[in-house]
């Protein structure tokens, strides 16, 4: 092994391991184990119970609305952020990073308070014949809340490094506007792009805070996933929530292996050869 | 294709970068733009891309003004001094780019035709499925150079084009240049801070300083005849002595030199290392040596004159001379150049 400017692989090692073990190795390992302890047939039943199935269905399709919502607002914002400098431009940069700190509690009380039918935008968008709270457009939006930075920080220092002279040779090439972004810029920012979705679409799968007031949480049409595991734990039933929790659990460990897998061909120019 | 700046002026901010420079280039030409940093090389190369507006005076590509039509529809071929190769594309995609995206549509078969000629003429055959990370940079400037040629430029510019290479990649991609140029006998600028590099490869130097141009000409011309002690200093070594000018002859240190018609006053005396010479007896500059440099092409001698100003000269190899030795610098010739 190489020999390193800083020493001390072995102790660092050491401590990181174990920390990784004690504070992610072990609750999911936990949660598996529980999950386990129930038979075959017991968890095939809860997790493919009705009402989960529902809630499955509500969570993936808002965390896929916001997460591609986000992707072109995100990359909007992050374009923006690196290309121009506009009096204010700093309170907008640290305006991205605001879902962030915010309590997400707070966030889903502000976003009910404004969205409701007597809200600011509730009532307009009440005339329109448009409802968003306690509805699943209700739960993309707070969705799209809490993970719009994934994606803006993600993308926003690869725009930042990404050589102008690029630009520059694709103009002398005759290349127009949209030429030189979708053949020259998109591709160079797809695997940013691919990091920062699934990310963002891990939290929205996850989100708990921002999203309970704002969703109504009806059963079969706008209960959540993460929802009904807390329910479940509410009523001590460890098992099931566990069973459920372990449908999330591996939605996101797939969702992390193919945008790895796509990421990983998105940078097969980078290889040396 | 003739290329013609006239009065161009550019400001970044508050810096003058271009100071109305009016310059000609004839078709077929290749010319070098030489100058320190800061000089306005790289900007007026720019400008006649269309990688910048000028912000006074004309541009003329023949008898068409070029100076607001953009860069995309110039027909300009412009080589980056860090290849700015699209780091996604193969080589072969690299050089296929700027016909694909051409208004001129072409079918499939004769872009990928074109790219094997292109190839061929870079002599990058059989490469243009690697990526750019996966070659050389003397590899990549040449795919530069392809990917600007394929889109049969009026006119080649090339920034720095051998800035960032080694210098024997650099010494093989100048004389290769020179053949491609010879071979295509397209209009070529290029931008160098490099003397050597504009003096090897271009058929006219043009010598820029603060946005200006201080002196153009042939490499024999601006070599011989610098008309600035500017340009003398900045085309290769030079030792720097105090002079007077008095009834047409400069007097420096215990050297005179003939220089009938200049006037009188403070100046100074100029003169390249070849140009000085040692020996033991008078008449010369009284100095004592105090480095002897060995190289592989002869032997450097740094010495101290009597008045305290350092020399610096070239001798044969065979020369027996060591630091300390006392004798006298010899002037072979030099140039003189009034004070202020």
């Amino acid at each position: 092994m190489r020999r390193n400017v800083l020493p001390g692989l072995r102790l660092s090692l050491g401590v990181t391991l174990f920390y990784v073990g004690l504070i992610v190795v072990l609750p999911l390992a936990a949660l598996v184990f529980k999950a386990a302890s129930l038979g075959p047939e017991d968890y095939w039943r809860i997790i493919s119970s009705s009402r989960a199935l529902a809630s499955y269905r509500v969570t993936v399709l808002s965390a896929l609305g916001a997460t591609v919502f986000n992707l072109f607002f995100g990359l909007a914002l992050a374009w923006v952020l690196t290309r121009y400098r506009f009096p204010g431009w700093r309170i907008v940069d640290a305006m991205v990073d605001l879902p962030f700190a915010l309590p997400t509690a707070v966030a889903g009380i502000a976003l009910t308070a404004l969205f409701t039918t007597n809200g600011w935008f509730g009532s307009i968008l009440a005339d329109l014949g448009i409802k968003v709270a306690y509805t699943p457009l209700g739960i993309m939006i707070a969705m799209c809340f809490t993970s719009l930075p994934f994606i803006v920080r993600t993308v926003q220092p690869v725009l930042e490094d990404l050589d102008p002279a690029l630009e520059e040779a694709a103009q002398s090439l005759g290349g127009s506007d949209w030429e030189i972004f979708r053949k020259v810029i998109l591709p160079l920012l797809t695997p940013a792009l691919l990091a920062g979705v699934s990310l963002s679409f891990a939290r929205s799968l996850g989100e708990f805070g921002a999203i309970i007031f704002i969703a109504g949480n009806q059963p079969m049409s706008t209960e959540i996933t993460a929802l009904l595991v807390f329910i479940r734990l509410e009523e001590y039933d460890y098992q099931a929530a566990a069973a459920i929790a372990s449908v999330l659990l591996i939605a996101a460990f797939v969702m992390l292996a193919l945008t790895n897998w796509m990421q990983s061909r998105a940078l097969r120019y980078t290889v040396k050869g | 294709m003739k290329i013609r700046l006239e009065n161009v002026v550019k400001t970044f901010e508050t810096f003058r970068a271009v100071r109305d420079v009016s310059l000609t280039i004839e078709s077929g030409e290749l010319v070098a733009l030489l100058g320190p940093s800061g000089s306005g090389k790289t900007t007026i190369l720019r400008m006649v891309a269309g990688l910048e507006y000028a912000d006074g005076g004309h541009i003329y590509f023949g008898d068409q003004d070029a100076t607001d039509i953009p860069v995309r529809d110039r027909g300009v071929g412009f080589v980056f001094q860090h290849y700015a190769l699209f780091p996604h594309m193969t080589v072969a995609e690299n050089i296929a780019f700027g016909m694909k995206v051409s208004k001129v549509k072409r079918e499939k078969v004769a872009i990928e035709a074109r790219v094997v000629e292109l190839l061929r003429l870079v002599r990058l055959e059989g490469l243009g499925d690697r990526f750019p990370a996966q070659i050389s940079g003397g590899q990549r400037q040449r795919v530069a150079l392809a990917r600007a040629l394929s889109v049969d430029p009026k006119v080649l510019l090339l920034d720095e084009p051998f800035g960032a290479l080694d210098a024997n990649v650099r010494h093989d991609l100048r004389r290769w240049l020179r053949e491609i140029h010879r071979e295509l006998g397209i209009t070529t600028i290029f931008v160098t801070h490099d003397q050597e590099e504009a003096l090897d490869l271009a058929d006219r130097v043009v010598i820029l300083k603060d946005g200006h141009i201080i002196q153009q000409g042939t490499a024999e011309e601006v070599c011989r005849n610098p008309q600035s002690a500017f340009v003398m200093k900045f085309l290769g070594d030079a030792n720097v002595l105090a002079a007077e000018v008095r009834d047409g002859k400069a007097y420096a240190s215990g050297a005179a030199i003939d220089v009938s018609g200049m006037a009188d006053g403070k100046a100074e005396l100029y003169a390249r290392p070849a140009d000085l010479d040692w020996s033991a007896q008078g008449p010369g500059i009284p100095a004592s040596i105090t480095r002897v440099l060995d190289r592989p092409d002869g032997r450097r001698v740094l010495a101290t004159a009597e008045t305290g100003e350092q020399l610096e000269f070239d001798v044969e190899p065979e020369r027996a001379l060591k630091a300390g030795d006392g004798g006298f610098v010899t002037l072979r010739r030099a140039k003189v150049f009034a004070l202020g």
